[in-house]
């Protein structure tokens, strides 16, 4: 086994690139996810059943399939019928939509931890629904479920290599250009493997950390 | 549609198959390994486990997969066939999620239990395999359950690799047909499919398994609920549970 460092230092300024738009990718992911999560939980708790079943079965649906596949149908489907977007802006809301399959489960789970007791009281003081909601349910809820989008988060980063198979240039994408280019395999794959263990081990400290100040 | 293009999916309907089971086994191997060995006496056994996950469950799959099929080949002189190369980083890659089921299943059994082990003179390795284990496993099936429907999303990424199987198969029928809506629609619903079927069957065996542990269904689960949902980690798949 011989290991370039030289190699190591061309594949830096690539490496940086390719950080920003896996970053990228992650943050505008994350916030698409978190948001159409809220609204599948809201609609999933909607009187009519016309609501809920179409919901309930697509949001299985997403969440049964892979991640690779829902990317390939968004990028190659879309352009037949007419959409077009750019590849990063299809990735962020494949992702979005994928893990927005998941946080909906962890708003659920937030909204039915909250004590019946709040629900009581908003109805004692005879608060009107959206306030209840806005004012009381979800601020109790939301703080509740922070750590467990954190822990979707990190994950979001882990799929965030996938967007390379729809020529995003993010790290791994960097990495396999750079190999492609250089005939030097090892340190680039090697090096972004470190960074990925790196990033989601410090994500998962600081998330232990904002879990503290939270339950306290 | 023709024929000949369905017989495509077909075969990779049957690489992806042969994969999950593969990989699910050597998964579930390395869970159990990892998972016990974190709780292990010895601090030594306990860090090197922890590290492994630390690892394993740190970076991506698809970095994993990339790492296994370019790195290993050029810098240990290890040439894998692809579907052993695929199995390989599946299954230390989900084995990594499943040390910490395992792990989180483990430490939720019943302090007594082991203490009346202990009381009755058994040696370590029967108080795991006849006291603790068998009432750990049952907890552990609806989170395992999670992370096989994981693991089958997870195969989907060795068609990156240009392994034959139900993606890559989608990705040649594109090709030969110039048209992706289609393919990719029936894509999806066969993983679907796939997924629904190993949940059943996950089920079946949650059912079986609970049947011999012998307390009631829920009577402790309550008090075990905060610890597992705290040593479940990072990322295993499925806020269901």
């Amino acid at each position: 086994m011989n290991w370039d460092w030289n190699a190591v230092g061309d594949f830096m300024p690539d490496l940086w690139h390719g950080l920003l738009v896996t970053l990228q990718a992650l943050a505008l992911g994350s916030l698409l996810s978190f948001s159409l999560g809220l609204l599948w939980t809201l609609l999933m708790r909607a009187p009519s059943r016309w609501v809920r079943w179409p919901v309930g079965v697509v949001t299985e649906f997403v969440r049964n399939t892979p991640l690779l596949v829902q990317l390939f149908f968004l990028f190659y489907v879309l352009p037949e019928w007419g959409v077009t977007f750019s590849a990063l802006s299809t990735g962020v809301f494949a992702i979005g939509l994928h893990y927005s399959t998941y946080t909906m489960q962890v708003y659920r789970a937030g909204i039915e931890a909250v004590p019946v007791g709040q629900w009581e009281a908003a109805t004692a003081l005879n608060l009107p629904r959206r306030r209840t909601w806005t004012a009381v349910i979800l601020p109790q809820a939301i703080r509740r479920v922070i750590p467990a989008l954190g822990n979707y988060v990190i994950s979001m980063l882990k799929d965030t290599p996938l967007l390379m198979v729809i020529t995003v240039l993010e790290m791994l994408g960097r990495a396999r250009l750079f190999s492609q280019e250089h005939f030097q395999f090892t340190e680039p794959l090697t090096v972004i493997g470190v960074a990925f263990i790196l990033i989601s081990y410090l994500a998962s400290l600081l998330l232990r950390a904002l879990e503290r100040r939270l339950v306290r | 549609m023709t024929s000949g293009l369905w017989e495509l999916v077909l075969r990779g309907i049957w690489t992806t198959v042969q994969l999950l089971v593969f990989s699910a086994l050597l998964a579930t191997a390395v869970s159990f390994v990892v998972g016990v060995a974190r709780t292990h006496r010895l601090w030594i056994v306990r860090f090197l486990a922890g590290f492994y996950t630390e690892v394993f469950r740190g970076t991506s799959a698809l970095v994993m997969i990339f790492w296994v099929f370019f790195v290993l080949p050029v810098a240990f002189g290890w040439q894998l066939v692809p579907m052993w190369a695929g199995t390989l980083a599946l299954g230390l890659t989900y084995g990594a999620y499943g040390s910490e089921i395992v792990r989180g299943a483990l430490n939720a059994v019943d302090p007594a239990q082991k203490e009346g082990g202990i009381a009755l003179g058994f040696t370590p390795w029967q108080r795991l395999r006849l006291i603790v284990l068998p009432q750990a496993v049952p907890e552990m099936i609806p989170s395992f359950s999670n992370l096989l429907i994981e693991l089958l999303k997870g195969t989907a990424l060795v068609s990156v690799m240009g392994m034959g199987d139900l993606t890559f198969s989608a990705k040649l029928v594109r090709l030969a047909l110039q048209q992706s809506a289609e393919i990719y629609t029936y894509v999806l619903l066969i993983y679907f499919v796939i997924a629904f079927l190993l949940t059943r069957v996950m089920r079946g065996l949650e059912k079986r398994l609970k049947a011999g542990v012998g307390t009631g269904p829920g009577a402790e689960s309550a008090a075990r609920e905060p610890k597992r949902a705290q040593s479940t980690g990072v990322g295993v798949g499925g806020g269901a549970a």
